[in-house]
């Protein structure tokens, strides 16, 4: 196992605002991603998960502590090798499925048919071949989603980054995904690193489940789940199924709990 | 789809029938002192628009117009990005601009005219600061409005600020954009006829003001006709492509 991201002591404060005080959103937090593995993060909303995912995709600077992948520093830029995919949908509604994800590959010097190649592979691990040339308005938020992964698969990055990819989708949809993002895993060997808001799909899908505190989030539990690398969702039958999702919420529910109390209206004194 | 275009033709026939049989009911209560009738004028038309003059008063209208629609479409579109872009700029003019579109704009003819004199370069001018507003307006707003997910991911696939701007921004904006031209468009012909009309010799807008002032009817509505069928014609097919657009998007 070699590490191929390192955080260490890395945390992000907003800066204030004529009209907002400055947000200690992050951190400090220390983490390590083997090269390959599936790290899944869960933590009471607003805790700062997407800041963290936007940290180590290059997209806002760490205001603190440092950011290292495959052993280089990253200060605001990421290299090519690391793959976005946002819960909102980011296809472009003026170009058909195939030009969506080609479009990963427009700054690219690829030759035409390796490409080509590319986007037909993409296509068909996300199960999208016989869409082809829809356009996205013609497709599901589902299939929308699968278009963007597509993107984002065609560059063939070393590290996916997942923002809660299926947040807007339905039960049964996220657990077909979950199958399908196995698979794409295991397809590529590229590490996964993913945003989730649902306990039983980190279960079910990681290797390694990273839990925050609420704001400003630090990891407060990292649970190893042990599964073997073939795997699908199924494994929810296990009975180590139930006591990992068990684990996690009790971590989790008392940060939640902070939460949702913090959103309760209390007293002007404290706006 | 096919089925639906079918449809529409038969909607803008049967309106242009009912827009005549309206035109004539009218002229047959006021009769022949403010009217001509809808055949009269269609007479009067054919024979206008075979008339050695009107090819020079075509030409002239149609350069005028041409020249203020491309520059407003030059200028509306620059200013527009560039005000869409940059907030700051962008925050301090939009009230401004929004404000001079507001003005009723022949207020404003005399000091063009002083400007540009008579001529090509005040109907242009006139035609320029009638259409290059709304082009400013649907652009702006149009870019200012571009989901900030597609401008991430832009920064995700580390697309350079020109490549953003081809690939992402001018792609999102184009419906909008599209909006703005064709509303430009109309505006633009209002306003390069109406500086023809109040200090041209030559020109469709100045045929219009010379009938009315020889109160020759026939050659006033032979006129008006012939504008609204160009601008109805015009301003049809830009809706069509305009829903087009937005239906994509
Ligand atoms: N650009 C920003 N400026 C100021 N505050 C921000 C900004 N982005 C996020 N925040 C705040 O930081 C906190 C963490 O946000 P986020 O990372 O989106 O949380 P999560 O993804 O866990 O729900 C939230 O309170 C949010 O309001
Ligand atoms: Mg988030």
């Amino acid at each position: 196992m070699t590490t191929q991201v390192a955080l260490s002591n890395v945390g992000k404060t907003f800066p204030a605002s004529p009209t907002t005080a400055a947000l200690h959103a992050l951190g400090p937090i220390d983490l390590e991603l083997q090269r390959g593995e599936f790290f899944a993060v869960v933590g009471p909303s607003g805790c700062g998960k997407s800041t963290l995912l936007e940290i180590i995709a290059g997209l806002t600077p760490a205001t603190q502590g440092s950011v290292e992948f495959e052993g280089r520093r990253i200060a605001g830029e990421a290299p090519d090798s690391i793959g976005v995919v946002f819960q909102e949908d980011a296809s472009l509604p003026w170009l058909d499925v195939t030009e969506n994800v080609a479009f990963g590959l427009r700054r690219s010097k690829l030759a035409k048919d390796e490409r080509d190649a590319r986007v037909r592979d993409a296509l068909r691990l996300v199960g999208l071949s016989d869409f082809a040339t829809s356009y996205p308005a013609q497709l599901s938020g589902g299939m929308r989603q699968r278009v963007c992964i597509a993107r984002t698969l065609v560059m063939q990055p070393r590290l996916i980054l997942l923002d809660e990819p299926f947040g807007a989708l339905d039960q049964q949809t996220r657990l077909l995904m979950g199958d399908e993002l196995l698979l794409m895993w295991r397809a590529t060997g590229a590490t996964v690193f993913l945003i989730t808001h649902a306990l039983d799909e980190a279960t079910m899908l990681a290797d390694r489940i990273g839990v925050m505190s609420a704001r400003p989030g630090r990891l407060i539990d990292v649970v190893e789940t042990n599964w073997p690398r073939e795997r699908d969702s199924r494994i929810v039958e296990r009975s180590e199924f139930g006591a990992i999702t068990a684990r996690l919420w009790k971590t989790l529910r008392e940060e939640s709990l902070k939460t949702i109390g913090r959103a309760v209206p209390k007293p002007a004194a404290d706006a | 789809m096919s089925e639906r275009r079918r449809h529409g033709g038969r909607n803008a026939l049967l309106l242009v029938a009912a827009l005549f049989a309206l035109w004539q009911a009218i002229y047959w209560a006021v009769g022949d002192i403010a009217l001509s009738s809808p055949l009269a004028t269609l007479r009067y038309t054919a024979q206008l628009v075979t008339g050695e003059d009107f090819r020079m008063h075509l030409s002239d209208t149609m350069r005028a117009f041409a020249i203020a629609f491309v520059l407003s479409v030059v200028i509306g579109l620059l200013v527009g990005f560039w005000l869409g872009f940059d907030r700051l700029s962008g925050d301090a003019l939009e009230p401004m601009i929004v404000t001079v579109y507001a003005i009723p704009k022949l207020t404003l003819y005399p000091i063009l005219l002083l400007a540009f004199g008579l001529g090509l370069s005040a109907k242009v001018a006139f035609g320029v600061l009638h259409g290059t507003i709304p082009i400013i307006l649907f652009t702006l707003g149009a870019v200012r409005n571009t989901r900030p997910i597609l401008l991430k991911t832009a920064h995700v696939l580390k697309l350079s600020r020109p490549q953003m701007v081809r690939w992402i921004l001018f792609p999102a904006a184009i419906p909008e954009i599209f909006t703005g031209l064709r509303v430009g468009f109309s505006l633009t012909l209002i306003g390069s006829l109406l500086a023809e009309m109040f200090a041209s010799q030559r020109g469709l807008g100045y045929l219009l003001m010379n009938g009315i002032g020889l109160h020759n009817i026939e050659l006033v509505m032979s006129v008006t006709l012939l504008i609204v069928v160009f601008a109805a014609a015009v301003s049809t097919l830009l809706l069509q492509v305009d829903r087009k657009l937005h239906r994509k998007g």
